[in-house]
């Protein structure tokens, strides 16, 4: 099924840029597995949302003002002067929310099915860079409409780097482009704010490049082996994914329409103040399972390094898993495991959200505790110890055994 | 597809869970509740409670807090007339200018001003109300945890203070307020308006109507938010429903 443009035009270009073809092949003809389930349609889901961002994010960028005494005033202007521009603001506001979600399905999609291991290592780091980026860029977008939680959030997540010894605080300075969150800072902010989507495009074509490389995992784990196992990716995986994306922005705009400000703080509707301290400090909810793990340690450096360790850990995952069984469908003790694991990530989010008290300090603390503990000691443990189910001899012998099962289901 | 949008419903309730968990913090009071005839899936401003609200706003609040985002114009929202609101406008006076002389001028408002602000700067404001600031009103209703809600009870919570509670100098008892101590002194007493409409200016009712007037100042473009959400969730369905049966149809030959 190679590419034979028939159009001169097309056939020009290509012999001098093969553009098209490569198109072609990466959005047509790409054999993926039959198997996938709709676990992997957050994938271009993702894809799909930082589009949304990219687009939302420079118009919103032609209104909006970067400076301390300007920047609250004019996304109020959006608000309320601009054409849609409350729907572009709570579009872009709520669109960095899915996009997380979306992110963290793709991620925790990953680590069932063992998409991390060989040879998909480095397509598994591309993605967590991505995810680093992510990071970065909504941590300094939300910090551009300069309210309280915008302000005290900025001061706090930068603060962190006065933990690294002897260079500490001239690191915060530099940061800061001063000696406190001012005007510098919110300038910094908004011009990496937009630099950075487009580095996530560039790693994002790498990470997709990598991935037509060694091709898609799937749920049964096993690869490719013949024709039968793989169909192209258009029309079905495109139909599939158009289904799914149709399916996510029903999601997308319940949010958007009808609670645009049910995952923001009431806080960052106040201007910041540099004199007044909000009575609870909470970063946005994608960051609150590393801020549990910040918090959990009672030194400043330890838990800085906890919390980027929590991040670090997972670029190791590709070696600590020691199974050679990549999907969990064949792994009953890691499959258990893998449920307790998203649960601790669940309480972890919590938690993060709640004040330094008791429990919560103590709950915080075995749910990072246990965090670390799966990565990096239950993971190659069970990796070693654990008995494998049997496992299907093709991807089309596993979808044609479980059609017969359904039938019989059916029948019975 | 079953067992995804089960498992998917499970991922999503526990986040729920653990994100409403994370917000909900606050004086652990519970509020005063009203029913907000601009909640749900169809609500519309209470066209005439805003109005009200309006009148409250200009004859108790005005006098110390501004409402500084929200520009006259936008009043036909709320179902005033042009004339009205040129006329509402041109009750404020602002500083116009330079003219051709280089010398600023008073000028009547324009539709097109904001409400004017009752003090010229923050340090004027704290000065006049024993170091307090009162806060702009434009987001009041968003920017405080509970909302509407919290807006209501605060304006109708006060009362004498409890048996040994401390109260500061030229500060109210007030149960909603977080630490129970407010500079603002309760502002609304009966009839303190005289509603035009013959509306009985109960302090319930003006907190009632005020909080209508604030939370679409704070959010006045909720209307075409949910008239929008409307028509793109419906479009939204139907196009599941035929890519669902696109889909089915393309991946019937397969197997």
């Amino acid at each position: 099924m190679s590419f034979e443009p028939k159009n001169p035009m097309v056939k020009w270009v290509e012999a001098r840029l093969p553009i098209t073809g490569m198109l072609h092949h990466a959005l047509y003809e790409y054999p993926t597995p039959k198997n996938l389930s709709y676990w992997w349609t957050f994938g271009s889901l993702a894809g799909f949302m930082l589009v949304v961002q990219l687009i939302t994010g420079i118009v919103l960028s032609m209104h909006y003002t970067a400076h301390v005494d300007l920047a609250f005033d004019s996304v109020e202007h959006i608000m309320r002067d601009v054409n849609y521009g409350w729907l572009l603001r709570y579009m872009h506001a709520n669109g960095a929310s899915m996009f997380f979600i979306v992110v963290y399905l793709h991620i925790f999609r990953g680590l069932y099915y063992g998409s991390y291991k060989a040879p998909r290592e480095l397509l598994w780091w591309l993605g967590l860079v991505i995810f680093l980026l992510m990071m970065a860029t909504a941590f300094m977008g939300y910090v551009l409409p300069w309210g309280q939680m915008s302000f005290w959030g900025a001061t706090v997540i930068t603060n962190l780097f006065g933990a690294i010894p002897v260079v500490g605080d001239t690191i915060v300075t530099w940061l800061w482009g001063g000696f406190s969150v001012d005007n510098p800072t919110l300038n910094r902010f908004f011009s990496l704010h937009y630099l950075l989507p487009f580095v996530i495009v560039g790693v994002v074509i790498l990470h997709i490049w990598s991935l037509h490389t060694s091709g898609s995992n799937n749920p049964t784990g096993i690869e490719i082996k013949d024709k039968q196992d793989s169909i192209p990716f258009h029309p079905y995986y495109t139909v599939k994914d158009l289904f799914g994306l149709a399916l996510f922005l029903i999601l997308f705009s319940a949010f958007l329409f009808y609670a645009p400000n049910w995952m923001g703080h009431p806080d960052n509707y106040i201007p910041a103040n540099p004199l007044v301290t909000p009575a609870h400090i909470v970063p946005e909810w994608y960051f609150l399972p590393f801020y549990a793990i910040l918090r959990a340690v009672p030194d400043k450096l330890g838990g800085v390094m906890l919390m980027f360790g929590a991040i670090a850990v997972l670029f190791a995952l590709p070696w600590l898993d020691k199974s050679r069984i990549r999907s969990a469908r064949f792994r009953p003790v890691y499959k258990q495991l893998f449920w307790i694991f998203l649960l601790d990530c669940v309480i972890l989010t919590y938690i993060g959200g709640q004040p330094a008290e008791e429990p919560f300090i103590l709950i915080g603390r075995i749910a990072t505790g246990y965090y670390f503990a799966h990565i990096l000691i239950l993971l190659p443990l069970v990796g070693m110890f654990e008995k494998p189910k049997p496992l299907p001899a093709s991807i089309s012998a596993d979808v044609l055994s479980k059609k017969s099962s359904d039938e019989e289901a059916s029948n019975a | 597809m079953l067992k995804l949008i089960k498992k998917l419903s499970v991922v999503a309730l526990l986040s729920v869970i653990s994100i409403t968990g994370a917000q909900a913090s606050g004086g652990g009071v519970e509020l005063k509740t009203s029913t907000w005839k601009h909640e749900g899936l169809f609500g519309t401003y209470d066209r005439a409670a805003a109005q009200r609200g309006l009148q409250v706003y200009q004859e108790v609040c005005a006098g110390c807090h501004s409402l500084r985002h929200v520009s006259f114009r936008t009043l036909a929202d709320l179902g005033f007339s042009e004339a009205e609101i040129k006329a509402l406008a041109k009750e404020a006076t602002y500083v116009g200018g330079p003219d051709d002389d280089g010398e600023m001028f008073d000028r009547a408002g324009k539709p097109f001003d904001k409400f004017p602000s009752p003090f010229a700067n923050e340090k004027a404001a704290r000065a006049s109300n024993g170091g307090a600031f009162p806060p702009d009103l434009s987001l009041i209703v968003k920017a405080r945890g509970g909302f509407e809600n919290y807006l209501y009870s605060l304006l109708i919570g006060y009362k004498d203070a409890p048996e040994g509670f401390e109260l500061a100098d030229g500060m109210s008892y007030n149960s909603y307020f977080g630490g129970h101590q407010i500079a603002m002194p309760s502002p609304l007493s009966e009839d303190a308006v005289e509603y035009a409409d013959g509306t009985p200016a109960t302090v319930d009712q003006m907190a009632k109507d005020v909080t209508v007037f604030l939370a679409w100042a704070a959010e006045p473009k909720l209307e075409d938010r949910k008239n929008m959400g409307m028509k793109v969730i419906l479009f939204l369905l139907l196009m599941s429903g035929l890519f669902y049966a696109v889909k089915r149809k393309i991946w019937a030959d397969l197997h």
